[in-house]
């Protein structure tokens, strides 16, 4: 089994096509979206649907701060944030939101958890930047493996010597052996809104079997994104990021 | 941690495990147990190394099992041992690799002191291995004779890679500060104050073996203390040729940049580490090559403060990047120093140097022997001094500091094969050579030294061609008088 960890695509359809052809030409077979689906964006309806249809043939889908954000019209903290909450949830129909709202906040399968933010207390939206945040998030999961998203950058946590956690910057394409014996906690970075100062989307494969990760940079269109996103007269928030 | 809950036990003589066949185990360690091994119908003889990491053993082994599991295969070359398969770690661990035919340095080094020759060479080859792995983006972190291998045919290899560090895989050994045994002569200082991940580490344990060749002493002792561990923060040790005077004063400078206290004094590349010793004519001698004694009180109180006061957290990590400081070597024909293409050669070099003032230059120029019943070695002599000094002038514009230029002239009669086998000698990562001119015949690239070096060097080829000049017209001619 090969599993895509997709998180944080926040409504960017040209950045999630990118990432599913890439993961399908590398032969992944299920797949895992870590929250955030939309915001920011401009294409909400077609990633959920997108996203819908994975779902229904297995997919593992949880609920991150945006998509609860949406279903409830409120939760997010800066004013940006709550214009693209408002904006989305005008462009969406009522069963969409029932959806995101329907979404769980973590997923446990075996060895594996999948969480938008900390394992900790999920509905605090918690960032994992720290090994010390790292190891929190791994205690509460209690398994080997924990994935996330939440925090736009891709970073590998890993348990070293004596329980202390560790942080790794990974390499693109790098196939990393993730051994069963210890624990690690992979946050994907972000599918759609990358903020690296490269534009390349973000996510990452998992083989349980081989135990190995890889994390992966996607370059597609970035620029017909963004393009879309200040047509649609969302608010400009991607001065900070690598978008243009 | 999750504990381990498989015991390995000791494999006995004609065991199957998985694809290879058990024989008798030829070492055992701390760490584990050796088994020479059948299988797989390799062209090279194997070995299967077991963890030991029963209760009770080293931790380290399993830490030390997972990193060489993880970094064994990602390398390549012929300076590592070939990986060829990885057990479950959770059902039986264990790694199968080329068993390196050679002899173990450590064994080499009975006969220490030895001349400066041989410590040259025996150091030029382990330099070389060292570069090959740091090109890889890897450092080997646990560098002492009992780690390297040398070849037959005088090349080195580097074993045991239970303590490396690969830029591209998650450090299992990040904030510790454990060294495996017999490891502790050889560990440079910020290794001590838990640095890993620096190539110029290994180049300090490399300057180590060096000091332990030539002398037959380790310049920092055995320490057993902590305090003695931290010596080597501000401490100079006893300058070789104090020791043993046949120690040369290029060697000794080789030997004491790399044992340099802080890393950026040392040398920035093991390939300038090799390329010294195999051209100590070329080393520029500092104040370290005249040392007869250790540094002043003065100077090493000021060291002993700075070490004891100041750094109480670990030094920042400024690591060079991997591979940062190139060698470009430059064919210059001295032979023909009119030549046009000279100044579009001498354009292009100083082009690329001024990309970052970690490039070192290495000229080279390859002439034709004198007619034979010349006179001789007087006559060859002449030659080389002659030749030098055209190499030295066409350099000049360049101003560049010793430090990073180096002049060669190769007697050889087939040009394009003697620069490719001083390139692959000496670590070269660019050549620099002229195109053939474009007025030559046809057949002029098939037959011209650049396609012979293009064709067969180890490394990059930059060829510079000089763009044909439209033919002159003729000079008007006045209309005839009417």
């Amino acid at each position: 089994m090969l599993l895509a960890l997709l998180s944080d695509i926040h409504a960017n359809l040209e950045a999630l096509e990118a990432c599913l052809a890439h993961a399908e030409a590398a032969g992944a077979t299920r797949h895992v979206f870590l929250g955030d689906l939309v915001g920011y964006g401009a294409d909400p309806a077609a990633v959920i649907g997108i996203i819908r249809r994975h779902a229904a043939r297995g997919a593992v889908v949880v609920q991150g701060n945006h998509d609860a954000a949406v279903a409830r019209s409120s939760g997010v903290s800066s004013e940006g944030a709550l214009d693209a909450v408002r904006w989305t949830r005008s462009v969406l129909d009522a069963e969409a939101i029932a959806w995101l709202a329907s979404l769980p906040l973590q997923a446990r399968e075996k060895d594996l958890f999948f969480v938008h933010a900390s394992a900790a207390v999920p509905q605090r939206w918690e960032y994992v930047d720290t090994p010390a945040l790292a190891k929190k998030s791994a205690e509460a999961a209690g398994v080997p493996w924990t994935f996330c998203g939440h925090v736009h950058r891709q970073t590998l946590f890993f348990e070293a010597t004596r329980g202390r956690m560790t942080a790794f910057n990974p390499v693109p394409g790098v196939s990393i052996p993730v051994r069963k014996a210890r624990r690690w906690v992979a946050v994907a970075g972000s599918v759609g809104q990358p903020r690296e100062r490269n534009p390349a989307a973000a996510y990452a494969l998992f083989d349980p079997g081989k135990e190995r990760l890889t994390f992966h940079r996607v370059p597609y269109d970035h620029l017909a994104a963004a393009r879309k996103v200040r047509a649609a007269g969302l608010p400009d928030l991607f001065r900070w990021s690598a978008w243009p | 941690m999750t504990p381990l809950s498989t015991a390995v036990e000791r494999l006995s003589p004609g065991e199957q495990v998985d694809d290879f066949l058990v024989w008798e185990p030829i070492h055992i360690g701390a760490q584990g147990i050796l088994y020479r091994v059948t299988g797989r119908n390799t062209p090279f003889p194997l070995l299967m190394k077991v963890p030991r990491f029963q209760t009770g053993e080293p931790a380290e082994s399993l830490l030390s099992y997972e990193t060489e599991a993880m970094i064994l295969p990602a390398l390549s070359g012929s300076h590592v041992p070939r990986f060829v398969a990885a057990g479950d770690l959770s059902r039986m661990p264990y790694l199968v690799l080329e068993q390196v035919q050679g002899r173990s340095l450590e064994s080499c080094l009975e006969e220490a002191p030895m001349p400066a020759g041989k410590v040259a060479a025996i150091g030029a080859a382990v330099a070389e291995a060292l570069h090959s792995l740091h090109r890889q983006e890897a450092v080997h972190c646990d560098l002492k004779p009992d780690n390297v291998i040398l070849r037959p045919d005088g090349e080195a290899v580097l074993i045991d890679f239970g303590f490396a560090w690969h830029a591209r895989f998650p450090d299992l050994f990040a904030e510790e500060e454990r060294f495996s045994a017999g490891s502790v002569p050889y560990l440079s200082p910020e290794q001590i104050l838990g640095v890993r991940g620096d190539p110029r580490s290994d180049i300090f344990s490399l300057g180590v073996i060096l000091y332990e060749m030539a002398t037959g002493e380790l310049p920092f002792g055995m320490p057993n203390s902590r305090g003695g561990l931290r010596q080597r923060l501000w401490d100079d040790p006893d300058p070789p040729s104090l020791l043993e005077p046949g120690v040369t004063p290029a060697l000794q400078e080789v030997i004491l940049r790399c044992l340099e206290p802080q890393a950026e004094n040392r040398y920035r590349s093991a390939a300038h580490v090799a390329f010294d010793l195999r051209n100590p004519q070329q080393v520029v001698l500092t104040e370290r090559a005249r040392r007869l004694r250790t540094g002043g009180l003065l100077t090493r109180g000021r060291r002993w403060w700075q070490a004891h006061v100041k750094p109480l957290a670990p030094p920042p990590q400024v690591k060079p990047a991997l591979h940062a400081a190139p060698v470009i070597m430059v064919a210059v024909d001295t032979t023909h120093a009119e030549d046009e293409r000279q100044p579009a050669i001498l354009q292009a070099t100083r082009n690329m140097l001024s990309l970052s003032d970690e490039y070192r230059l290495v000229c080279v120029s390859v002439v034709s022997a004198p007619p034979l019943g010349g006179s001789g070695a007087e006559g060859e002599s002449a030659l080389h001094v002659e030749h030098m000094t055209r190499l030295r002038s066409w350099t000049a514009p360049l101003g560049l500091p010793l430090q990073r230029l180096s002049l060669h002239v190769v007697v050889a009669g087939d040009a394009a094969s003697a620069l490719v086998e001083f390139a692959r000698r000496n670590q070269v990562d660019l050549i620099v050579l002229g195109a053939p001119r474009p007025r030559q015949q046809p057949l002029a690239w098939m037959r011209s030294v650049a396609s012979g070096v293009t064709a067969n060097a180890h490394c990059s080829v930059h060829v510079v061609r000089v763009p044909e000049r439209p033919p002159q017209p003729p000079d008007p001619v006045p209309p005839p008088p009417r």
